[in-house]
């Protein structure tokens, strides 16, 4: 580790903690359907919209119609991703001629894009025309991350309204959030990222001569104009099959660490705004605070355990740290710190392979997606999942005193802790599950790329990271199979919705109830007791469930590293 | 309920329209007026011919060249379509060697890459970029050591004194953004270049 490397992570936390405020301004006054500087241009497309999906935008609605609108609005999207993949041999924009995407693929990429988890069991440049990636891709790359949004807000709304049936209109959400936050930030996004090297062309792949006189294919394609909104929204599926360690990718220093910015800067701005909408800013710092010291220190073993390298590196004499699977323009650092940002929130870009980091250094980004993704998280889903924590930790702390739980002036009764236990329990029987299954049936079994408990962990990492909706993978597995395209898809699907729908039902009840003023019983929430109390929490509740599974993966690993054993 | 399946069918086509089609055509006309080269992909032109792009690596196996780093990209076997062949620095299908660091595999390559790379310059310890893979096998770069560990092998192909190749490995190194993002490199394609340019004269 370096005085310059821990420079490098402290920026990056001081520019998040920068733009957290503004932004969550900016926001909050998007979504409570005020006037912003961008109206002017942007309205009548609104108004547009609104018009031709005959859409009432005074009018709002029930938790249970805005949960409804909002799976409509997946089936559509779902259907449309499908079908062009499918049929991409007969459209335009399909300049090196890709065939049609077999069926299993095509569903497993769907339900991926959908669900803001963007796996890549395609490749890229080896498997998509340019019109899947814009069309298909692209569009849901907004479309589920103004969707995770509006359903943040839709909570927030939960807990700031008092006695009221209704929580917004879908409709509204998604397409203020699309029109006013999402978009304005990736055309200036895009410019930056072609400036900074990223190709933006519908042109075909280039064949060049190398200096020696071999024919090397180069893919280009659109690729800024996809990347921004891929990380901007958290999504985290590549134009191409190395995501942001191919140079076109992430082609400088500067790309990458404007890319790591991108990814916490909404999620970090939603506990902004939630703090605005509940009358309290300091509410959203002490969620930002929660998530600032997991993120710390994930950060901090990550690029211990990458720079101490491996001892079968030692014995060569190799030092420098682990450069197997990164690249020299980031270096230890960036690849390290990149590595827990994207797990961190629901982003799954890499710019590095996991597979090949230490066994401790791979661990923390499987621990982050375990955790639910709530450091941050993913644009909204980040923040309802990090809400649901502690509504468990504020039960938890009222059984302690034998007082019926508050927080920010809702009691938390009931149905709002069976509905944060519902989404909490279900992540790990998904991942935990389908690991299970998978490690005992054959065919998944042959298709890991490392032998040993490295094989167990790529196995666990890929459910984990399609339960959680990251889309990171330890990417030696074979998971274009009909087995994992299938059982992935399912825990993407049930990992998404079955978290989703808990939190909107919490939103519906706590709407309904009265606001009550805090009194000298109430458990302050903006404090330093509060952090500890939620972070103590969240690793207790998460180091009961994976605990035993991550001692079968990288603990055993690690351990076997030390003693130089190979496998 | 009813009343939002219209809207779930023409906003769903509205916005695909917005942001899968308008936005991404139009970045791209725009983008190729402002920066035009950035665009196409960074392309580099020798004697008429593109010989590269200046952000992806190539191969290079001759004495007379700066190498770059092992790749793990590969190419469909010609003769068995469902299997694979290795092709390093294929740069129609990118992608990293994704072994694990108790890899036998991975560790066995590395030490024969080591072995190789001690025989050929004893005196100088061996850069660890240049016996691993990158991510994308498509790194362009190497270390600064790494290129001063190949630059007597260079020198001596090619005739040229050690401080002229040392002048232009030197010309050719970047250091961090700022002096604090990044990592100081070479771009092993520019570099080659710079010396057969330099051969030339």
């Amino acid at each position: 580790m370096t005085a310059i490397g821990w420079i490098q992570i402290i920026l990056y936390c001081a520019i998040i903690v920068a733009l957290t405020k503004p932004l969550g301004g900016y926001m909050t006054r998007v979504f409570n359907g005020e006037r912003t500087f961008l109206s002017p241009v942007l309205r009548p497309v609104e108004a547009s919209l609104y018009w031709v999906g005959g859409v009432d935008e005074k009018r709002e609605q029930h938790w249970l119609t805005y949960t409804v609108a909002m799976l409509l609005f997946h089936v559509g999207g779902v259907v449309i991703i499908y079908a062009l993949m499918r049929l991409q041999a007969l459209l335009p924009f399909n300049p090196a001629e890709q065939s049609a995407v077999a069926e299993d693929l095509s569903f497993n990429t769907a339900i991926s894009f959908i669900t803001n988890t963007n796996w890549q069991n395609y490749g890229g440049e080896s498997t998509l025309s340019y019109l899947v990636q814009m069309l298909g891709l692209t569009h849901q790359n907004f479309l589920s991350a103004a969707t995770g949004i509006a359903l943040a807000v839709a909570l927030i709304r939960g807990f700031s309204r008092s006695s009221m049936r209704t929580i917004g209109n879908f409709w509204v959400d998604v397409t203020r959030c699309t029109l006013y936050v999402l978009m304005p930030i990736c055309v200036i996004y895009t410019l930056f990222l072609v400036w900074q090297g990223m190709p933006q062309t519908l042109g075909a792949y280039v064949d060049a001569t190398t200096l020696e006189g071999a024919k090397q294919t180069i893919a280009v394609g659109p690729v800024a104009s996809q990347v921004a909104i891929k990380m901007l929204g958290t999504n985290g599926g590549g134009f191409f099959n190395a995501n942001a360690a191919h140079p076109f990718e992430n082609p400088t220093a500067l790309s990458n660490f404007v890319q790591m910015i991108s990814i916490f800067a909404l999620g970090a701005a939603l506990t902004n705004v939630f703090g605005r909408m509940v009358g309290n800013q300091k509410q959203g710092w002490a969620i930002l605070g929660v998530m600032g010291v997991l993120f710390i220190s994930g950060v901090a073993v990550t690029y211990w355990a990458e720079a101490n390298g491996t001892t079968a590196l030692d014995a060569l004499g190799l030092t420098g740290g682990n450069m197997e699977g990164k690249e020299v323009r980031f270096g230890i650092v960036a690849s390290s710190l990149f590595a827990v940002i994207t797990t961190a929130a629901s982003c799954g870009a890499v710019n590095a392979m996991h597979d090949s980091f230490t066994a401790l250094g791979g661990m923390i980004p499987l621990i982050n997606i375990q955790l639910g993704e709530i450091i941050v998280g993913g644009v909204g889903a980040g923040l309802y999942g990090m809400l649901i924590f502690v509504v468990i930790s504020i039960f938890v702390a009222g059984l302690m005193v034998g007082r019926t739980p508050e927080y920010v002036g809702k009691k938390i009764e009931a149905r709002e802790v069976k509905m944060a236990m519902l989404a909490i329990l279900v992540l790990p029987l998904m991942y935990l599950g389908w690991t299970a299954v998978a490690v005992v049936y054959p065919t998944a079994v042959a298709s890991m790329a490392n032998a040993g408990p490295h094989g167990f962990t790529e196995v666990l990492y890929a459910y984990t990271s399609q339960t959680g909706n990251n889309g990171s993978a330890f990417a030696g597995l074979t998971g274009n199979i009909l087995f994992y395209n299938v059982t992935g898809a399912i825990a993407m699907f049930v990992g998404r919705f079955f978290m989703i729908v808990p939190a909107m039902a919490m939103a519906g009840s706590l709407a309904g109830k009265k606001s009550i003023p805090p009194s000298s019983g109430t458990l302050p929430t903006t404090g330093g007791l509060f952090v500890g109390l939620v972070v103590g929490v969240i690793l207790i509740i998460g180091g009961l469930t994976f605990f035993p599974a991550l001692a079968l993966g990288p603990i055993v690993e690690h351990l076997a590293g030390n003693a130089n054993t190979l496998f | 309920m009813l009343r939002e399946i219209r809207p779930a069918i023409l906003i769903l086509i509205a916005l695909t329209l917005i942001t899968g089609l308008a936005y991404p055509l139009a970045m791209t006309a725009i983008a190729g007026v402002i920066f035009p080269k950035q665009a196409q992909g960074s392309l580099i032109e020798k004697n008429g011919v593109v010989v590269g792009s200046a952000l992806i690596g190539q191969e290079f196996k001759d004495d007379k060249y700066f190498h770059s780093r092992p790749s793990a990209t590969t190419a469909p076997d010609p003769a068995d379509a469902t299997k694979t062949v290795p092709a390093p620095y294929n740069a129609a299908n990118s992608g990293g060697s994704n072994l694990g660091p108790t890899s036998k595999a991975l560790n066995d390559r590395i030490k024969e890459d080591v072995d190789k790379l001690k025989a050929e310059n004893p005196s100088v310890p061996v850069p660890v970029d240049l016996v691993t893979t990158s991510g994308s096998g498509l790194d362009p770069d190497i270390s600064p050591e790494a290129a001063l560990f190949q630059l007597p092998r260079v020198a001596k192909a090619r005739n040229m004194p050690e401080d002229r190749v040392r002048q232009l490995v030197t010309q050719n190194t970047a250091g961090r953004l700022a002096g604090l993002f990044g990592e100081p490199r070479v771009n092993v394609l520019a570099l080659n270049l710079a010396l057969d340019a330099a051969a030339s004269k």
